[in-house]
């Protein structure tokens, strides 16, 4: 006998399966980033049903907030010629296909409880909210993978700017300095030409 | 809680706080030769000494929710990184000052990687110890490719990404299998585990695989070693030093935890393994380095065989052979660096070096100079008064205590072939004549003199008393197990 919560749960799967064929399978990027987002939702949605609320609203802020419209403006700012990405297509078919079959034997194999032991990962209860289980395990027991993952964004943040800023020329200020050393020479350059007859 | 992690982490709390520091500093004090920030940081890394040293050798102390130890390893490993550091930065400074890079952005990139050597050399947490090694590599990919106008930097810095973050991924894949089959992600608790529980030995060995190729990787040993030689020919010399050296120690520490202290019940498959590499990278490191026309591909290639070396220590999974190992990585650093900063002082004064026969002529330019270059390659080939004969024999004689005689003899052998182009190099230096004629300034720098001086006097000196060194090494291999 199905209860409500299984129909909601295949509701929102039938909608991540789809929304996932069709990110794969659109013409435009724009549609399939589009779908993406919608999977995100979906995605988001069965997280709720499994009491991860944390989890899920941080997928829909985050990843659908923050990551899908930076995604879609470099999608739209860039001009992606669908031709060239499409060609070769059915010559690496096979391959797909082989790597696919990979995934779905490893998906069973961790499925199948067969060779990972699934007894001594803890769970939490639902008596406390996710927020306050993650806060409270995040700022005690894992206190330093917390600060080493702040530190490791940090030094990408330096990176970036780092690697990317190309020093004094991104401003048109002129300095004053160089403005009184000017000189009559450097500014006109007088031509003596013939003066053409008529 | 508080009180244990500031006894036990305030080296790494230190770092963090002076790397921020040197950041924030850089973009205030923008004095021409950066003497500030230099300061700054050789000061972090004395006080850092200082308290690491403060820490007992005997006891393993644990903090941060036992995610973070700090042993007898820990210890030696990290004096030897912050005084290796301490070095690349006596010999970088002119050059970098020369192509403009000098500025904060290098000092706290560095303290970073620093700090994140230090993460994995104490990690007792798989978490923690990926994280350290992330930390590390992304310090080390931005400080490849700082020097943007090179277009071999970017290359250089593009490769080592590409293949860093596809061995983080195997490292990655095999540290979930030791969490599945474990549950957990401590390193004695899982050893615990696999000594108790029956576990499936496919599963086990997949992992033990993933690990180990992880290692060799980030090591660069030899059927793993294709990124060496592009990524030391690329990136500018101060950094091909420092990707040479310091990472190294952080390396042994990964391989000793992750298979003395974590797969422990798995010594007869690794070791197999562990053998079948270091043989390769002895042979192809010593044999492809003689090929090469271009210095820092030539010392690539040689760090992969000396690479070969430590791992046929460690392979041994003997005190011993352990010792032996922590032996070598020290004095591998100590002459990887000389050798770089001999590059650098000529450099500074000559122009890039570049290819081999840059240094043709030298002796009679530089006598002093060349005689410097004639101790530091005989070092690195093995010859009787240098450290370097001392660091090779006693690999050797723990493989031979072991009761491994033809790994020792093709040890001897491959040690053989090195030593034709190292001598070679001093044969350049020594009697060939000066194919170009270089404008030498005059400006030399005594600080870089003084230290690249005593750093080949410490070959020298080490190579004739190598006991204290090795005494240490004991100790410390000795409190591992």
């Amino acid at each position: 006998m199905m209860q409500f919560s299984d129909y909601i749960f295949y509701f929102f799967s039938s909608i991540l399966i789809l929304a996932s064929l069709k990110v794969i399978t659109a013409n435009n990027p724009v549609y399939s980033a589009l779908s993406l987002v919608l999977a995100f939702f979906s995605a988001a949605g069965i997280w709720l049903l499994l009491h991860a609320e944390f989890l899920a609203i941080a997928l829909v802020l985050v990843y659908v907030g923050a990551v899908m419209v930076l995604f879609l403006f470099v999608v739209m700012m860039l001009d992606i010629n669908l031709e060239s990405l499409k060609r070769g297509f059915w010559s690496y078919f096979p391959f797909a296909i082989l790597i696919a079959g990979v995934f779905i034997v490893e998906i069973y194999l961790v499925v199948s409880d067969k060779f990972f032991l699934e007894s001594q990962i803890e769970t939490f209860g639902t008596s406390k909210s996710n927020t306050h289980s993650i806060g409270n395990i995040l700022y005690t027991d894992y206190l330093l993978p917390f600060q080493i993952s702040a530190v490791i964004l940090l030094v990408a943040i330096i990176s970036a700017i780092a690697l990317t800023m190309s020093g004094h020329k991104s401003h048109k200020a002129i300095d004053p300095k160089d403005q009184i050393k000017v000189k009559r020479n450097d500014r006109i350059r007088i031509v003596k030409m013939k003066s053409e007859k008529r | 809680m508080l009180t244990n992690i500031l006894t036990v982490a305030l080296p790494e709390i230190i770092i963090l706080i002076s790397a921020m520091s040197v950041l924030l500093l850089g973009v205030f004090f923008k004095n021409k030769n950066a003497s500030s920030l230099f300061g700054i940081t050789q000061l972090a890394l004395l006080i850092a000494a200082y308290f690491t040293s403060q820490l007992p050798i005997e006891s393993k102390l644990l903090a941060f929710n036992d995610m973070f130890v700090a042993d007898s390893l820990s210890l030696y490993l990290k004096l030897l990184s912050y005084f290796g550091l301490s070095l690349v930065l006596i010999y970088s400074r002119d050059y970098l000052l020369k192509k403009n890079l000098l500025n904060g952005e290098f000092f706290s990139l560095v303290l970073f990687a620093l700090l994140g050597i230090n993460l994995i050399i104490s990690s007792y947490h798989l978490l923690t110890l990926y994280m350290g090694i992330e930390l590390l590599s992304l310090s080390l990919y931005t400080l490849v490719a700082i020097d943007r106008k090179r277009k071999e930097a970017t290359e250089a810095a593009m490769k080592y990404f590409i293949l860093g973050a596809v061995a983080s991924g195997f490292l990655l894949y095999g540290f979930s299998m030791l969490y599945g089959i474990t549950g957990s992600l401590y390193l004695s608790k899982i050893s615990e585990q696999i000594g108790v529980t029956e576990i499936n030995p496919m599963i086990l060995s997949f992992a033990l695989v993933f690990v180990t190729v992880g290692i060799a990787f980030k090591f660069g040993a030899a059927p793993f070693q294709l990124w060496v030689p592009d990524v030391y020919q690329g990136s500018s010399t101060p950094i091909t030093m420092f990707i040479g050296s310091v990472p190294k120690f952080a390396s042994v520490a990964m391989l000793i935890r992750l298979l003395y202290q974590t797969l422990d019940h798995l010594v007869m498959d690794w070791q197999l393994m562990l053998l079948v590499m270091a043989i390769t990278s002895m042979l192809l490191g010593n044999i492809t380095a003689i090929a090469q026309t271009k210095i820092k591909r030539l010392l690539a290639y040689s760090t992969i065989s000396h690479v070969g070396f430590m791992l046929l220590g460690l392979a041994t999974g003997t005190i011993t052979g352990i010792s032996a190992a922590l032996f070598y990585i020290a004095t591998y650093v100590l002459m990887t660096l000389a050798s770089f900063g001999l590059i650098i002082r000529l450099s500074n004064q000559r122009g890039d070096i570049d290819k081999i026969s840059d240094l043709s002529g030298l002796v009679k330019d530089q006598p002093w100079v060349a005689f410097l270059l004639l101790i530091i390659f005989l070092s690195l080939a093995g010859i009787p008064p240098t450290i370097g004969f001392y660091a090779k024999f006693s690999i050797i004689q723990a493989t031979l205590q072991f009761g491994w005689i033809w790994p020792a003899v093709i040890a001897v052998i491959s040690a053989l072939i090195g030593i034709y182009y190292y001598l070679r190099m001093i044969k350049i230096a020594y009697f060939d004549d000066t194919i170009k004629a270089t404008k030498t300034s005059k400006s030399v720098n005594n600080e870089l003199n003084l230290t690249l001086t005593m750093n080949v006097l410490a070959l020298i000196v080490l190579g004739l008393f190598p006991s204290t060194l090795m005494d240490i090494a004991t100790l410390t291999s000795a409190l591992i197990f």
